[in-house]
């Protein structure tokens, strides 16, 4: 197979980060949950097609089996677990409830964005590779996005997505500054990921059953209850 | 210098001919999407014949504003022509004369006077589609400037004929995140500006729903013929500044004799046949948006536009 040259490599990177930036923006202007989600697979899906160039261009096996896990944990294995779990609450077309309405919190995630290149421009670019003066910024970008979303949001799916979205911020980042960390790391990594996902999953289900909601925003109180709602 | 003013004129005369064609092959596509046969693609030529030959009827509270709004909507984008390319790589005789924002300020022009001729006649219908796309026009504004600095940032001139050759010598700051957002951007403000779906509905007939439609409503005869012929050019001036200047700066003719500016027609066609399948799928498969979403969708736009500009600028080469 022929390897792409890093001429064709970069561009292509950055196209890709470009695009996942716009991802990161449509899961905080989206108002649906399904949306959100679709948001997320598409930003995994470029993640992993960034991954697989800049694989092919530097000849590491290890971001092959990186863009692999990305495909495998993030744009299939999430959205099926969470659809197995919750189909009922992620395809009801419902839109989310936000602290903050939608034009101010696309307003924030841009001020967000506009620091994380501030932060951390100067110091990718010093490095001198096209491919971490890219990566970095818009990495630290997505995470500072996603972790806005997971604190404005008020329903539990959309701030799961949230912390996936952090997530799919550091892997970009990660892919650029250490193409080669140990696979098993990136590995433990994935696994987590959709045990976060699990997790969060059945905890939801259970608030759901047992209160009929899923708003997290309007669980406040601790009731003490006796386990008999099995 | 005598070709060149003769190849301007050629220009306009293009976007003249075959601003109506684009509009009809637009909707014509539309239906059979919809599955329905739908109208000829000819029908918005057949449509501008039939109002200039009727008689005009004009409000007797109407003012002059009302009889030059038409002469200006419809000369106003032919002014962008001279400024862009539309089928030549080089800067022609009035290249010079102004900037994108010129352009864009003369298109300004032209739907600021068609605002205030909805307001002349005092048809209630008028007003109220008028003061919608003066809201539409004021979220959109701010897009469009960003979108020009951007521009300007990345290719150090607003000068379209410049920009374009900055993206034909460099493919790679083709692909730079900048360049995308900025494209992004930009589509959205077409679709804004266009009165296309998800901001507005062009077959809509329904005078409450109605945005860009109700201020042309009161236009009869040759005023509306104008009108008409006017609002297709303006898209097709602003498609042409999206497929030539950002989005695809290619097929454009490089020579200066007469058969290589005439075999650049065809390509300039496809080029804009192929954006009028993409328009075709956006307006089917979005729905569109209430009225107080729309400055959701324009400050979406903006937000991606401010995001070009600073990636261009941390990012940047």
């Amino acid at each position: 197979m022929h390897a792409i040259p890093m001429s064709i490599a970069v561009p292509l990177n950055t196209l890709s980060a470009g695009l996942i930036l716009i991802c990161a923006f449509a899961m905080v202007g989206t108002r649906q949950v399904r949306g959100v989600v679709r948001f997320y697979v598409v930003q995994s899906l470029l993640l992993a097609a960034s991954s697989f160039v800049l694989a092919s261009a530097e000849h590491s096996i290890d971001l092959w089996a990186l863009g692999a896990i990305a495909v495998g944990a993030k744009a299939l294995a999430n959205p099926w677990v969470l659809r197995k779990m919750l189909s009922r609450d992620l395809y009801a077309r419902r839109e989310i409830v936000q602290v903050i309405n939608v034009p101010a919190s696309l307003l924030v995630a841009l001020l967000l964005a506009i620091a994380a290149e501030l932060l951390i421009g100067p110091l990718a670019k010093a490095s001198g590779d096209p491919v971490i003066a890219v990566n970095l910024p818009i990495g630290l970008a997505c995470v500072l996005i996603g972790a806005y979303s997971l604190a404005s949001r008020r329903e539990a799916i959309p701030q799961l997505v949230g912390i996936l979205a952090m997530e799919n911020g550091a892997f970009f980042a990660g892919i650029g500054i250490a193409p080669d960390l140990p696979i098993i790391a990136e590995l433990a990594i994935a696994i987590d990921v959709v045990l976060i996902v699990l997790i969060v999953g059945l905890l939801t289900r259970d608030i759901k059953r047992r209160m009929g909601i899923t708003a997290a925003g309007t669980l406040r109180e601790l009731k003490e209850e006796p386990l008999s709602w099995r | 210098m005598r070709l060149s003013i003769a190849y301007n004129l050629l220009q306009i005369l293009f976007v003249l001919a075959f601003a109506p064609l684009y509009a009809g092959v637009l909707s014509r596509m539309k239906e059979i999407v919809q599955s329905k046969r739908g109208p000829s693609i000819f029908q918005p030529y057949r449509d501008l014949w039939k109002l200039f030959h009727k008689d005009e009827v004009v409000s007797s509270e109407a003012t002059w504003i009302f009889r030059v709004t038409p002469y200006l909507v419809f000369v106003t984008p032919l002014f962008v022509t001279t400024l862009i390319p539309v089928l030549t790589n080089y800067p022609l005789a009035f290249a010079f004369m102004g900037d994108m924002l010129a352009g864009g300020f003369f298109l300004g022009l032209g739907g600021f006077f068609a605002a205030l001729a909805a307001v002349d006649t005092g048809n209630p219908y008028g007003p109220m589609g008028a003061s919608r796309t003066r809201m539409v026009g004021f979220l959109a504004e701010p897009v469009f400037m960003i979108v020009f600095f951007t521009v300007s940032f990345v290719a150090q001139s607003t000068i379209p004929y410049i920009v374009q050759q900055k993206w034909v010598e460099n493919p790679a700051s083709f692909f730079s995140p900048d360049h995308v957002l900025l494209l992004v951007a930009f589509l959205m403000l077409i679709l804004a500006e266009g009165g296309k779906i998800p901001v507005d509905n062009p077959t809509g007939h329904f005078e409450l729903a109605m945005i860009d439609e109700s201020k042309g409503l009161e236009f009869s005869g040759r005023g509306a013929a104008l009108m008409k012929w006017g609002g297709q050019m303006k898209f097709l001036v602003l498609a042409c500044i999206f497929l030539n200047v950002l989005l695809a700066p290619w097929g454009l003719a490089h020579g200066r004799e007469i058969g290589a500016v005439l075999t650049a027609v065809p390509w300039i066609l496809l080029k804009i046949l192929l954006f009028a399948i993409v328009l075709v799928v956006i307006e089917t498969s979005l729905s569109k948006l209430r009225l107080f979403r729309i400055s959701e969708f324009l400050g979406a736009a903006f937000i991606v536009s401010v995001s070009a500009m600073i990636v261009s600028i941390f990012v940047g080469r």
